[in-house]
């Protein structure tokens, strides 16, 4: 499998600020990558120096083995899907997603008709005469998705593109963007800071903090194996505990981390288990599970989610009555230091 | 939702010249913004500033007083003759009637502004900003001439007073010293009239755009804390509305300060400044000694600004 | 600031309503007035109502050549001012530089200053370089003070316009003429052609500035202003300033309701 794009060593200063601090990553051809992280993180400045936005103060960016640092937007076989979807108001949909075909120089009748096709791909068949303002949300996010692809790109960007989409209609777009992804083949970097959109859609995710990357890999492998305890707490949520607090529960000079579903009340685990005495401070209802906030050494409030269908009588259900958590040890996540 | 499938596009073919274009003028940002801003700036440069560098040093030069040439001779005594009180007095005078232009229309300006946001709703809203707006892009010198057609004798200022039984009023004014004059056309009352006037949209539009910016809930606040109108209207609107005041005065100041054809056509002889000037380059042709005069209203202007910053109006601009 | 349901008492409604009728008082007058019957004077009321000075006033030639010669400079102005301010727009709006204030500050310079310092400015470069008054020394004069109108209302409209059309113009393959062609002249159409006809109206009507670069041109506003100083034709004079206004009025009144509803800056201060 070849590589579709490569960073190596790349960096975008503004002034002071590294939006972009020495990057290197590669994304294989025929990949669903999510960039995931939160805002001013440097996913989407990364993306944008992908589709040429941004130019690289250093480092090199290859598209399929070409470099790409110093060519304009323009000259780069990728295509975007923008975030606000970036639709041409004066333009109705058809043209819309003709325009790139337009500017090739297509006969009209002929990029009509592909630009057909795009829309019937997205279910848009019927609106190519419409005018975008005439539009849903997530009709303009298909229309966006459309003309992007018009061009037959080989990597796909999509800026946070459901970012602006109420939540069903969000999870429904999931669904067809990956399917659509595995259909057509070609390679897909997605942008997001939703956690769960990520790990549902992506063969691998980079973690972005503070314009570094924590961490990249499956999904599986960060939830089970997060790298760092940025990564650890982004992804999924996560008791992390560090320092002397590490060393006194579980004589650890590393820090680690323990996912709260991981945790029980002492009552029902057995074997090579951490116990830790605590008092109980709230409990939430959260409909299948509820969580357990514990404060544990007078210090730390550790999280323990616990499925509602068991009988939850085991736990003390009175707030302020003392309470002893447990983990097997094979739970401990152990993260770089 | 898809049955169709991609072909994969080749890599980028070779590149043409235009296209290289293109990839010079991405890979140095600087050279964009060469490209758009070269031909104005150059324009500016050239034209503008350069034009204002060549007065400013033609008020250096020599004006011979028997031979009426100017010469390149670097001399001081441009800026002396300003000094001389016959010049004094015209400066003077163009301050006062600039101060007294700006004063009448603020408190011309005011009601009319404050109606305009606080009751004018809908169509009306719009019919005032046009009623404002048209006037003050109307043709200068048409609203000028229509002013002399207005106060000439026998004009319809004069039938109205006359009508109104004012006549004596009229003649009485005009004997006094500061406002009189022959007849209206030639009286400091009648340029006055039309100074005001001319400028007076100027004025409404700043203070209107101030007021728009008063929050509703700032005069309930007022009102519920027990403040009457009058004292909401003193305490919270008049304090808010004034940088508008200020903003709109810089426009009436400066622009009575330059101007010279009112002066020329309306009210008694005696110089403004603009007239000076002009005068000065014109029958007289003495560009220096201009020139130097000119200087007098930027530096008032500048002055000006500077005590405007002070006050907050630019940000009612 | 305002309130829904009291009424504005009857003093206010009388000062608003009596300013406003006091802006437009010299206006009605010139309308009147290029009806009146009387040949010579001014006297009120009007002596009787004809059209006859209308056939009379486009058949001098002096007033036709003025017409005309203010039309062609309005014309070469607003096409010198759009270029040039749409330039300075568009290379001036999403850009930080050092320098920036100072060159927006010169784009309204022309404005901000009494024309009576720009008209004598250009004079004495004109005439330290040689080149004699005329046509194109006018031009040049309005060019400069129309520039800040078209660049106000481009650089408004462009601040509304989302920058991501661009970027997706150039992500599908257009380079940055085929942007500006088929997205941002789109865009920015309504405001080119509000900021065009606002230039076009002040310098049709532009009297201080052209005094000192017109020579022996003699335009519209300066027809008007020697009519002004020496009068001789009265009725005539009254039929031009009543084109006059015309002629600028509906420029700006067309560009006010392109931009209505908008943020953008027509007409809201020379």
């Amino acid at each position: 499998m070849s590589i579709a794009v490569q960073f190596h060593q790349v960096s975008r200063h503004y002034d002071s600020v590294r939006a972009v601090d020495d990057i290197s990553l590669e994304i294989a051809e025929g990949e669903f990558f999510s960039m995931l992280g939160p805002s001013g993180s440097g996913k989407t400045t990364s993306l944008r120096l992908i589709a040429g936005f941004e130019q690289p103060t250093s480092g090199s960016i290859r598209i399929f083995g070409q470099e790409a640092a110093g060519l304009p937007p323009n000259l780069r076989a990728v295509n975007t899907v923008f975030q606000d979807y970036a639709l041409f108001p004066h333009m109705n949909v058809l043209d819309n997603v003709a325009y790139g075909l337009m500017l090739k120089g297509v006969p009209k009748s002929e990029r009509h008709r592909r630009a057909e096709e795009m829309l019937e791909l997205v279910k848009l068949g019927q609106y190519g005469s419409r005018r975008p303002s005439a539009l849903s949300g997530g009709q303009r996010q298909r229309v966006a998705l459309a003309r992007a692809l018009t061009l037959q790109p080989r990597v796909l960007l999509l800026d946070e593109p459901l970012g602006a989409l109420d939540l069903k209609l969000r999870e429904q777009m999931q669904t067809e963007l990956k399917s659509l992804q595995r259909q057509l083949g070609i390679t897909f970097v997605f942008v997001t800071h939703d956690q769960g959109e990520a790990m549902s859609m992506s063969d691998r995710v980079a973690v972005f903090n503070k314009g570094r990357i924590e961490q990249v890999a499956a999904p599986q492998v960060l939830y089970n194996q997060p790298a760092t305890a940025f990564v650890a707490d982004f992804v999924g949520a996560a008791n992390v505990f560090d320092g002397p607090l590490a060393a006194t529960l579980a004589g650890l000079e590393q820090p680690f981390a323990v996912r709260p579903e991981r945790i029980r009340p002492a009552g029902q685990l057995d074997g090579d288990v951490v116990r830790v005495p605590g008092k109980l401070l709230d409990i939430q209802y959260l409909g299948a599970v509820s969580r357990y906030e514990v404060e544990v050494l007078g210090e730390k409030v550790v999280s323990m989610v616990l499925p509602n269908e068991h009988d939850t009588q085991a736990a003390p259900a009175v707030i302020g009555s003392a309470i002893t958590l447990a983990w097997q040890r094979q739970a401990m996540l152990p993260l770089a230091g | 939702m898809m049955t169709a499938s991609l072909p994969v596009t080749p890599a980028a073919p070779a590149l043409g010249l235009w296209q290289r274009l293109g990839v010079a003028l991405y890979r140095r940002p600087g050279l964009q913004l060469g490209l758009l801003l070269g031909l104005p700036l150059l324009w500016f440069l050239v034209v503008y500033i350069g034009s204002l560098a060549t007065l400013l040093a033609q008020s250096f030069f020599t004006f011979d007083d028997f031979t009426m040439e100017v010469s390149r001779e670097l001399t001081l005594a441009n800026y002396r003759q300003l000094l001389q009180p016959a010049n004094f007095d015209v400066v003077l005078r163009t301050l006062l009637m600039a101060s007294a232009v700006s004063l009448a229309s603020a408190v011309l300006a005011f009601p009319l502004a404050y109606y305009m946001v606080r009751y004018a709703r809908g169509w009306k809203k719009g019919f005032f900003y046009v009623a404002v707006m048209l006037p003050m892009w109307a043709s200068y010198i048409v609203k000028v001439y229509a002013w002399t057609v207005l106060l000439a004798k026998d004009g319809m200022v004069y039938w109205a007073y006359q009508h109104l039984g004012l006549g004596g009023v009229m003649d009485w004014l005009m004997t006094l010293p500061l406002l009189g004059g022959n007849s209206l056309t030639t009286s400091h009352l009648g340029r006055f009239a039309v100074f005001t006037y001319i400028w007076l949209p100027f004025m409404i539009l700043p203070v209107q755009a101030a007021l728009e910016r008063v929050p509703a809930n700032l005069l309930q606040a007022s009102s519920d804390l027990g403040a009457n109108g009058a004292q909401t209207f003193r305490h919270v609107i008049l304090p808010l509305a004034f940088p508008g005041v200020v903003a709109g005065s810089i426009f009436t100041f400066s622009l009575t300060l330059g101007d010279y054809i009112i002066p020329q056509i309306i009210g008694p002889s005696g110089l403004f400044i603009g007239s000076m000037v002009y005068t000065m380059q014109g029958s007289i042709g003495n560009m220096p000694l201009a020139a130097a005069f000119t200087v007098v209203p930027v530096v008032i202007i500048a002055l000006y600004l500077t005590g405007a910053r002070k006050l907050g109006a630019f940000d009612a601009l | 600031m305002h309130s829904d349901q009291d009424r504005a008492p009857l003093w206010l409604r009388l000062l608003a309503y009596g300013g406003i009728g006091f802006l437009f008082l010299p206006i009605a007058v010139i309308i009147i007035y290029a009806f009146n019957a009387e040949s010579a004077g001014y006297s009120f009321p009007p002596k009787g109502f004809t059209l006859a000075w209308f056939p009379a006033a486009f058949a001098r030639n002096d007033v036709m050549q003025a017409i005309g010669l203010s039309l062609q400079l309005a014309l070469l102005a607003t096409v010198l001012a759009l270029v040039l301010g749409t330039l300075a727009a568009a290379a001036l709006y999403r850009r930080e530089f050092f320098g920036k204030d100072a060159i927006t500050m010169m784009l309204i310079l022309p404005i901000a200053l009494p024309g009576i310092i720009t008209g004598i400015a250009l004079l004495s470069a004109f005439r330290l370089a040689d080149i004699p008054s005329g046509f194109w020394t006018i031009a040049v004069g309005h060019a400069t003070f129309c520039v800040v109108v078209i660049y106000n209302n481009v650089v408004a409209r462009f601040r509304r316009l989302s920058y991501s059309l661009v970027e997706a113009s150039q992500d599908l393959g257009a380079d940055m003429f085929q942007t500006f062609r088929y997205v941002v002249l789109p865009q920015i159409a309504t405001a080119l052609l509000a900021g065009g006809m606002l230039a076009f109206a002040l310098s049709f009507d532009e009297i201080i500035v052209t005094t000192f670069t017109a020579g022996n041109e003699v335009t519209l506003p300066i027809w008007m202003l020697n009519q002004l100083t020496r009068p001789r034709d009265v009725p005539i004079t009254n039929v031009v300033a009543m084109t006059v206004m015309l002629i600028t009025a509906l420029p700006i009144l067309a560009a006010y309701y392109l931009t209505r509803g908008t943020e953008d800056t027509a007409g809201s201060g020379k």
